[in-house]
């Protein structure tokens, strides 16, 4: 009976003749495990869409309520909290397995004709990924939220002429109002995603049309003049049916990718809502979404004559080379073995956003406002001026920077041992005028605080 | 005549092309007036009372907030802005931006240290908003601030916007 009515459907709309060409296409027999995060990266897209419309059923798009109706996803709506859960995980593995995506392709110079556009609309894909994670962390619309459209806006701002329209265009007004988060809705929702559906089309469209890239073979250089003829004969010869000779690879590692996904949104939960989005508040802690953490830190430690002009011509500089870099090279050597500078950069760009990671994740240039003054154990027994300096060290914010017996921030030199380290005239100087990333405190400490805190500091010995 | 026929078809197809474009352009314009509407909008000069002058001690420097000047009327919270304020002798006040230049984060000032500070990446600034460490690349900003029937207020001035 159902087999029946299938017949029907499927002679009616011609389902299977659309469908079979397609997925028995051949394809190179040896396209095995590299080959599947173009896939997974979908199959999260996939899923991101459909948490994504079941969150806009509940979730209020108006600066006013917006958070209020987030908090209610999280605490009260059945199941809410793993709705989130997976949709930000989703948004994690997409950046994560895009990432691996574009390395696979980069290292193995899949991108060589007559892939180009390949390339090319991937490497939108991949901005509009980032755009998608940064603009969904801002509708959370909390402390954070708000803050990051600020944060997001001052960025824009940086671009000569246009930066400062750039700037209240994203902000939706000259500071943020009711119109902020609708705009950012409406790009998270609407337009980001339109573009994304669009391009991936095209991305899909072109694996169809050029094929899957074989994997690369030392000293089979592309040559475009024949390339097409060789890879037509190749899958004649060679080429095995998509589905489901290949395809079974990526349907195994989606499976693995979701149910990762699905643990982890069940089990680590999405992020918590911080305080609500009230721009006047600014006891704020900031930080941007894990996966941001890198470029976080990158802002903190660049240096400050350069950072300005870095943050405006940066984006510009890897966009002309993103665009060009398969239109220059577009034929020769695929063999990472014989392209060793792509292995060199490769692991040169994942070292670098590792140690940035790792100093985004310790954030020890953020002064530690939570810092509580000196216990009585760590001051130990000392001279009445040097207890009175244990107390300045904390209300004059040295604290925030710098460490005492695991006590304070890390900006600043760990000064468990200062008085071992520097003389009291050595440490008076440091004080009163400052110098590289310290503040002169000078002008905020009298004769009798300055001996003190010197004397306090003295007494931090071994 | 069979040469003429196509030519008479392919000039009314340049017209279609040239109507489905313009009227394509015509339906666009409120969609892009949608989204350039903030730069186009007329931005009120607003002057916010926050708070009688004798509220405010000589010396000290409090947070004050109002609301900001791209306020509409179903903005809610955040249609709050601050700034901090510093009455500096008995008919002078200074306001400071709370927005970092650097990233625009919200600075802290820390009474004792007489200091701005940042929480995001560690910028600091003097008790006069002068750049002290850390990456700024200016000074904090001041708002203008005026006394007016025994009452402070500021002027509630767009984001600054750091230039390069």
């Amino acid at each position: 009976m159902l087999k029946k009515l299938w017949n029907w459907l499927d002679n009616r709309t011609g389902i299977t003749e659309a469908i079979t060409p397609l997925a028995k296409h051949p394809v190179p027999p040896d396209a095995k495990w590299f080959y599947v995060f173009g896939s997974a990266t979908l199959f999260a897209f996939i899923l991101q869409v459909i948490t994504g419309v079941a969150l806009t059923l509940i979730y209020q798009p108006t600066s006013e309520t917006a958070y209020e109706s987030l908090r209610y996803i999280s605490n009260q709506m059945p199941l809410g909290s793993v709705l989130r859960g997976i949709h930000f995980w989703g948004a994690s593995a997409m950046i994560l397995l895009v990432g691996i995506h574009l390395i696979r392709v980069y290292l193995m110079a899949a991108y060589k004709y007559p892939r180009e556009m390949s390339w090319i609309s991937g490497s939108i894909l991949l901005v509009l990924t980032v755009a998608m994670g940064f603009t969904g962390q801002l509708l959370r619309w909390d402390a954070n939220g708000v803050w990051s459209a600020i944060v997001g806006a001052e960025q824009a701002g940086r671009i000569p002429f246009f930066g400062k329209g750039l700037a209240y265009f994203l902000m939706a007004g000259e500071s943020l109002g009711g119109a902020t988060l609708s705009r950012f809705f409406s790009f998270h929702v609407f337009l980001i995603p339109a573009l994304i559906f669009g391009l991936i089309g095209l991305h899909l469209w072109l694996v169809l049309r050029n094929g899957i890239s074989e994997p690369p073979k030392a000293r089979r250089p592309v040559n475009p003049s024949t390339y097409r003829t060789w890879y037509d004969t190749m899958l004649k010869e060679k080429g095995v049916p998509f589905w489901p000779d290949a395809a079974w690879r990526d349907m195994m590692f989606g499976i693995i990718v979701v149910s990762a996904i699905l643990v982890l949104a069940v089990f680590s939960g999405p992020p918590s809502i911080g305080a609500p989005p009230n721009p006047a508040d600014i006891n704020a802690n900031l930080r941007p979404d894990w996966y941001l953490l890198w470029i976080f830190a990158l802002f903190a430690l660049m240096p400050r004559d350069i950072e300005s002009f870095a943050i405006a011509f940066s984006p510009v500089i890897i966009g002309i080379i993103m665009i060009f870099l398969p239109v220059i090279y577009y034929k020769g050597e695929r063999s990472p073995l014989l392209r060793p500078w792509s292995i060199v950069i490769v692991l040169f760009i994942v070292t670098m956003v590792t140690v940035f990671w790792i100093q985004g994740v310790k954030s020890s240039w953020s002064p530690a406002f939570s810092s509580r003054p000196l216990p009585a154990k760590v001051i130990g027994n000392v001279s009445q001026e040097a207890k009175s300096g244990a107390g300045l060290f904390y209300r004059k914010a040295c604290i925030y920077c710098h460490m005492v017996s695991g006590y304070g921030g890390r900006r600043g030199p760990d000064l468990t041992y200062a008085g071992e380290k520097l003389t009291p005239d050595q440490l008076t100087i440091k004080i009163v005028n400052g110098g590289g990333n310290m503040p002169a405190f000078g002008p905020s400490l009298s004769g009798k605080e300055l001996n003190d805190l010197v004397n306090f500091l003295g007494t931090r010995k071994h | 005549m069979e040469k003429e026929k196509i030519d008479r078809r392919s000039f009314l197809i340049r017209i279609l092309w040239g109507a489905s474009g313009i009227v394509a352009a015509a339906a666009s314009v409120p969609m892009a007036g949608a989204l350039l509407e903030p730069l186009f909008r007329k931005y009120p000069v607003a002057w916010r009372v926050v708070g009688k002058t004798d509220d405010f001690v000589v010396g000290q420097t409090v947070l004050v907030k109002f609301r900001s000047n791209s306020a509409l009327p179903w903005t809610g919270v955040t249609s709050q802005t601050a700034a901090w304020l510093r009455r500096v002798s008995k008919d002078q006040f200074i306001a400071f931006s709370v927005n970092c230049t650097h990233l625009g984060c919200p600075v802290r000032w820390i009474q004792d240290a007489e200091m701005f500070m940042c929480p995001c990446h560690g910028g600091v600034y003097n008790k006069d908003g002068s750049y002290a460490a850390g990456p700024p690349p200016h000074d904090l900003p001041h708002y203008p601030v005026r006394i007016a029937g025994g009452q402070v207020e500021i002027q509630a001035v767009p984001v600054p916007i750091t230039k390069i």
